[in-house]
């Protein structure tokens, strides 16, 4: 492993206990993320990117259970750490903001207390000082009067500036790595620039590792190094920013790149055709084979293996079984 | 030419927010003399950040909420003057597609019954003519129909979107308000909803009144546009006209707040500065059929 790597995910895998057959919801998944570096993850909904998300940080909820693979975070295993020590990581190691910052905070105490309550419980800070390290970090997230916005309760803010907050909870303990789950899909495009330009620069600030997981190329495009896709629960293709917006190798990706509305009035948009699959219901090989326009008759035989195109680029599609350097693991 | 399906004129509507026994409340002007027309068979996109008062408008049109004044005509008729059962029965003709789909899903019922009910209510096919069509419309959502005995929280949040666009197409409507259906869908599904929702406008000849964010969507699917702001239209026109050309400041700093999906390119956000933006000035034409609330 890289000296520089601050979390390395190795083959982790997530289950749902529901049916006869567990659901494989996060399927064999490795990724690395480098010390100040962004990793964006897309894919559609239910391809499995919150479940992974929740799985680094062990809050999947029974009948879902981890099944397997490491997850490696400042050199220890994060599967194997105890129960206390994990408490440690949440907050203080990896920060999380949520999609929907309404369900996340609590709506019954003021904003302010919030951000404060973790430099608390992680011993970071007396409940007076708090208070002063909240109306800070509020500052930092571009709160307007953070001297009073400090006492609001949060249905008292708009959606971007809960986002805002959550984002102040995330960073109070100044964790190295910032976990964000579609921190701007429910906002409106202004509000969703801002908070892109603010990650941007929170991430030069606080030299921040993130983990910015959106079904949006376009948000990516703005802010990650890198970008994992993601599909019915496997990484189907990982490359840096640029490599996966000019020369995209699986043909998901390439269906996502060209799904996004770029053209003139009365123009039909490119979908793609088809549904996400059923995890109970996956077909034998590829499981974007009955969506993909370029599958093959080998496509349906057995899972694609992963082929590494360069140092920093795989994918997992036999189209480039052939070209690439093989498979890696 | 013929005469517009919809008319909205001066359309204004007020809340009044706080205030008690011994205090007076604020007024908000969520709606404050917005004046469209939409031709039928066309799409009119209304876009605007949040709080400008695109659903208010929305919901005032089909008196969800009733209007503190002005003017909505459908098909010539008076919509502001029809008796509570007449306007009951005209909804089923002027729809709406709610922008939260969450808190509208049962949570106790199977998304098959939640498709199904729209069309039950409204008496629409055998019992196995509406298995069908709820199959299909689950099809054409872009979900697995292989799913629809499932209940709400068994799908994701995308999924449980999608759930609620196919009971609001299934009494397939003559005019529909969409307000930000696909905000809440992947980029790749809203392609495909959108390109429904353009099919369908083909087949069935369907006006649309299109709310959303997504400039790069509107751009698609409207033919014209009217951007808020505050409450007020600050500018309408033909898509192309107004991408083009934006003259509104408003309208600016939302056109560069557009997701540029080139790793390399520049970014350059403009910012509103709200006291660039009068609050009375008034529609002028800057250019043929492109209007402008600038001095
Ligand atoms: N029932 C209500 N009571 C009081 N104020 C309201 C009510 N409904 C809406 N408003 C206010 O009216 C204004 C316009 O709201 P509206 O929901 O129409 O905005 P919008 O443009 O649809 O925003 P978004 O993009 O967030 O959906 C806002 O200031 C809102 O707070
Ligand atoms: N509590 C649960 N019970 C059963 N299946 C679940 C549960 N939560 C998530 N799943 C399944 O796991 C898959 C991945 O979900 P999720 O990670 O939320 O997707 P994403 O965040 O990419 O939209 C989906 O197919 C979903 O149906
Ligand atoms: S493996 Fe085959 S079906 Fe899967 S993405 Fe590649 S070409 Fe398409
Ligand atoms: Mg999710
Ligand atoms: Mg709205």
């Amino acid at each position: 492993m890289a000296a520089d790597v601050l979390l390395s995910v190795q083959g982790l895998t997530t289950v749902f206990d529901v049916g006869a057959t567990p659901l494989v919801a996060v399927n064999d998944v490795s990724f690395d993320i480098r010390k100040g570096e962004t990793l964006g993850l897309v894919g559609e909904s239910g391809s499995g990117k919150s479940v992974t998300a929740y799985s680094l940080l062990r809050l999947v909820q029974p009948p879902g259970r981890i099944a397997g693979g490491r997850v490696v975070f400042q050199g220890r295993d994060l599967l194997t750490l105890p129960e206390k020590e994990m408490c440690g990581v949440r907050g203080a190691g990896i920060g999380l903001v949520f999609q929907e910052p309404m369900a996340a905070l609590n709506p019954v105490m003021r904003v302010g207390r919030q951000i404060g309550e973790s430099l608390v419980v992680h011993g970071l800070a007396s409940s007076r000082e708090a208070r002063d390290r909240a109306i800070e970090l509020l500052r930092a997230v571009k709160i307007v009067d953070p001297e009073t916005r400090v006492d609001d309760y949060p249905h008292q803010l708009s959606g971007g500036m809960r986002q805002r907050v959550m984002l102040a909870v995330a960073l109070a303990c100044k964790p190295p790595l910032v976990i964000a789950d579609e921190p701007t899909t429910a906002l409106d495009v202004t509000v969703q620039a801002q908070i892109l330009d603010l990650l941007r620069e929170m991430k030069n600030t606080f030299d921040l590792s993130l983990l910015l997981i959106t079904h949006d190329l376009g948000v990516i495009a703005e802010v990650a190094d890198r970008v994992a896709v993601m599909y019915a629960g496997r990484i189907v293709e990982e490359g840096p920013v640029r490599t996966i917006f000019r020369a995209p190798a699986h043909p998901y990706t390439r269906g996502l790149l060209a799904s996004i509305p770029h053209g003139r009035t009365g123009e039909r948009l490119v979908a793609i055709d088809g549904v996400v699959p059923n995890l109970a219901h996956l077909p034998p090989g590829c499981a974007f084979a009955p969506r993909c326009a370029s599958r093959l008759a080998d496509c349906e035989r057995a899972v694609p293996p992963e082929v590494r195109l360069a140092d920093d680029h795989r994918a997992r599609c036999v189209l480039h079984a052939a070209t690439g350097a093989g498979a890696d693991r | 030419m013929n005469a517009p399906l919809v008319e909205v004129r001066g359309l204004t509507k007020h809340f009044t927010r706080g205030g008690g026994l011994f205090q007076k409340g604020t007024v908000v002007k969520a709606v404050d003399g917005v004046s469209f027309s939409i031709d039928e068979g066309e799409t009119f996109g209304l876009v605007g950040e949040s709080g400008s008062g695109k659903s208010t408008t929305g919901r005032c049109m089909l008196r969800l909420v009733e209007p503190t004044s002005g003017e909505v005509r459908y098909a010539g008729e008076d919509v502001l003057a029809f008796s509570s059962s007449r306007m009951r029965a005209a909804r089923r003709h002027m729809q709406m597609i709610f922008q939260d789909p969450y808190s509208s899903l049962n949570p106790r019922m199977k998304a098959r019954d939640i498709v199904d009910e729209p069309l039950i209510i409204h008496k629409l096919g055998s019992k196995r003519e509406r298995g069908d069509r709820v199959a299909e419309l689950f099809r054409l959502v872009g979900l697995d129909p292989a799913h629809l005995d499932r209940y709400p929280h068994e799908f994701s949040g995308g999924q449980r979107q999608r759930i609620g666009l196919a009971r609001a197409l299934a009494l397939e409507p003559k005019f529909i308000i969409a307000d930000e259906p696909v905000s809440a869908l992947d980029v790749s599904i809203q392609a495909q909803v959108v390109n429904l929702l353009m099919d369908l406008q083909e087949r069935l000849q369907l006006t649309y009144l299109f709310i959303a964010h997504d400039l790069r969507l509107v751009r698609h699917i409207c033919r014209r546009v009217a951007v808020m702001y505050l409450g007020r239209i600050v500018e309408m026109g033909d898509t192309e006209a107004i991408f083009a050309n934006p003259a509104h400041p408003y309208t600016r700093a939302l056109l560069s707040a557009i997701p540029v999906t080139d790793p390399d390119a520049p970014r350059q956000r403009i910012d509103l500065d709200p006291a660039s933006v009068s609050r009375d000035a008034a529609l002028v034409e800057v250019a043929p059929g492109h209007l402008a609330a600038v001095q």
